[in-house]
């Protein structure tokens, strides 16, 4: 595989057209007037221009607050855009706590400039984007939904 | 003094730019020759920051190896030959843009030009205003004048100026091809207008504005006219008296030269009587615990120690370009826009930034993927060996008002061959099949 390749696998590709969760609606970019059980976040990248709005929804379970939704709006990269679609199929369901576990350990693999081998059974997809630790300069792409949805998060929590 | 290495070959300056010249001074540039990524690098970011030749290497080596020393002041020999070749380079480049010695300001970049110039006009605008500083003085119902096309560099320093001292900014609206509205331009220069700050070659789609015809219309209204001359110093033939504009500011190295060193030009008359920006040591003649009084322009505004070595090797960049020849370099870059333009316009899904092609332009050309984002199209080019800039190149405004975030844009200048624009024009032409995006038939 070419280096090129493995920075865009087939999957990034797929993703970045596929946009799960990409359904915020224009009048809820604002974030006004949101539940204590909603949180929302703006990011964006003033290098490219990539930007995204990511909201998230918790209910409490049984067990401890679990994400219930998450729902964004955003333009930019492939690896940006994928990244955002992987996140929203990763986190709903998840306990608050697994989330944030599960963005620490995606921020420590894409600072890892290559050396570390990502754990499929905790990061599913997002493992195929492992590839964007060799490119600093794109660190921030990958990363951009994963710090909107941390900054939603810490809204709630 | 060594002789400054020199193997471009011998040329009538009056005969065009030809391949084989151009390969000959490719060899002047070391960096050109390596492979980038498995491929040879096609370097088309020279919009961004230059190449340096082996003579603008050579000349700041030299000068730390046999005259480093601090200029204008000390009485010892080194002292003396470090001035002088310092005072020698100021010469050279202001004879560079048609202006005299004295007009010329050493500063950082261009920013740091613009920024002198906005502050030191903030600076006349505060406080009891000495009758030589009133033109440069602004109040609440003056307007200062800037383009939608600007660089963020020639825009801000303005809107933080007019927020200083309460002066409106407005600016000239461009056309859907990116070159300005002039009836709007006819309309906003008015006597209100107390500075009008604008390019001359726009950094993003590469239109070349009407400078002496703009600055005969805002001097027409009493306006102090600020040209931004940093994609036109290092491309074209650039006299700043013919072109009539009261200041002008360009970079280094964005002209073959070092970083860290640049220029303002501004009349003499203008430049005496202007409040400084920075103040400290070597911009002085007496100081009192008081008060100080100030030497004339250009040493007024070089307070500190400067960029000394910079400046030489930005003389010997200087030269190397006049050697060359600055209307040969014009007319072969702007051969290569237009290879550039005509080439993606050929390509389907790209949309090409600024005039179609047949419409002169700078030797750039920024444009837009259907589908892909600049900043994969930059990757993609990364991995064929290709540097190119992508995003919004300092110029968000101009983005938005073209409809768009962020553009890839490739930029050439006097090293770059018509076989780097065809690589170039290759590679973008496997972009979309690259990331899968379906070409649209035309209906």
């Amino acid at each position: 595989m070419s280096a090129l390749d493995s920075l865009y696998q087939q999957i990034i590709l797929e993703q970045s057209k596929a946009r799960h969760g990409a359904d915020l609606a224009n009048d809820q970019l604002q974030g006004q007037h949101l539940p204590p059980n909603v949180g929302q976040c703006h990011q964006l990248n003033p290098v490219c221009g990539d930007e995204i709005t990511l909201r998230l929804e918790t209910e409490d379970g049984g067990a401890g607050r679990t994400v219930s939704g998450i729902h964004w709006a955003g333009d930019g990269c492939a690896i940006s855009m994928a990244s955002a679609s992987i996140l929203s199929e990763l986190v709903v369901g998840l306990g608050v706590e697994e989330v944030t576990g599960l963005i620490g350990n995606f921020r420590t693999l894409m600072r890892s400039r290559g050396k570390l081998e990502a754990d499929e059974e905790i990061l599913g997809d997002a493992a195929a984007l492992s590839g964007v630790s060799k490119y600093p300069a794109r660190v921030k792409c990958a990363m951009l939904a994963w710090v909107a949805a941390e900054d939603a998060l810490n809204q709630i929590t | 003094m060594t002789v400054l290495s020199r193997q471009a070959g011998t040329h009538t300056l009056n005969e065009p730019l030809t391949d084989g010249e151009v390969l000959r001074i490719r060899n002047d540039f070391p960096i050109l020759d390596q492979d980038v990524n498995g491929h040879p690098l096609v370097y088309l970011d020279s919009g961004a920051t230059s190449q340096k030749p082996i003579s603008v290497m050579e000349a700041e080596q030299e000068f730390y190896e046999q005259r480093n020393s601090a200029v204008h002041r000390g009485a010892h020999t080194l002292a003396v030959a470090a001035t002088d070749v310092f005072e020698d380079a100021r010469a050279t480049v202001a004879a560079f843009i048609g202006a005299e010695g004295n007009e010329l300001v050493w500063t950082q970049n261009a920013t740091a030009g613009l920024n002198l110039i906005a502050y030191s006009f903030g600076n006349a605008s505060v406080g009891a205003i000495p009758e030589q500083e009133k033109k440069f003085a602004l109040t609440a119902g003056d307007e200062v004048l800037v383009t939608e096309m600007e660089h963020h560099a020639n825009l801000i320093p303005w809107q933080e100026l007019c927020r200083r001292t309460g002066a409106t900014l407005r600016f000239i609206p461009v056309h859907d091809d990116g070159t300005l509205d002039m009836e709007a331009a006819a309309t906003l220069l008015n006597e209100r207008t107390k500075v009008f700050a604008f390019t001359h070659v726009s950094n993003v789609t590469g239109v070349i504005n009407p400078v002496a015809e703009l600055t005969s219309m805002a001097h027409a209204v009493g306006a102090l006219v600020v040209l931004d001359a940093c994609q036109s110093a290092p491309h074209l033939p650039l006299d700043v008296k013919a072109l009539d504009v009261d200041f002008a500011v360009f970079s280094g190295h964005k002209m073959l030269g070092p970083t860290g060193i640049g220029g303002l030009y501004g009349r003499a008359e203008l430049l005496d009587a202007m409040p400084p920006f920075l103040t400290g040591g070597s911009m002085i003649t007496t100081v009192t615990m008081d008060q100080a009084q100030y030497l004339p322009a250009p040493q007024r505004f070089e307070a500190g120690t400067q960029s000394i070595s910079q400046a030489v090797a930005l003389a010997a960049a200087v030269n190397y370009l006049e050697e060359t020849g600055m209307a040969r370099i014009h007319d072969w870059e702007a051969a290569l826009g237009q290879r550039l333009v005509s080439g993606l316009e050929a390509i389907e899904g790209i949309r090409v930034l600024g005039p179609a092609s047949g419409i002169p332009r700078a030797g750039l050309a920024s444009f837009e993927v259907a589908g892909v984002h600049a900043h994969d199209v930059g990757q993609y080019l990364d991995a064929a060996g290709i540097a190119v800039r992508v995003g919004h190149h300092c110029a968000q405004p101009l983005h938005r008002r073209l409809g768009l975030s962020a553009s890839t844009r490739a930029s050439a200048y006097l090293y770059n061959t018509r076989a780097d624009v065809d690589a170039f024009l290759t590679a973008v032409a496997g972009v979309r099949g690259y990331f899968g995006v379906e070409v649209e038939t035309t209906p």
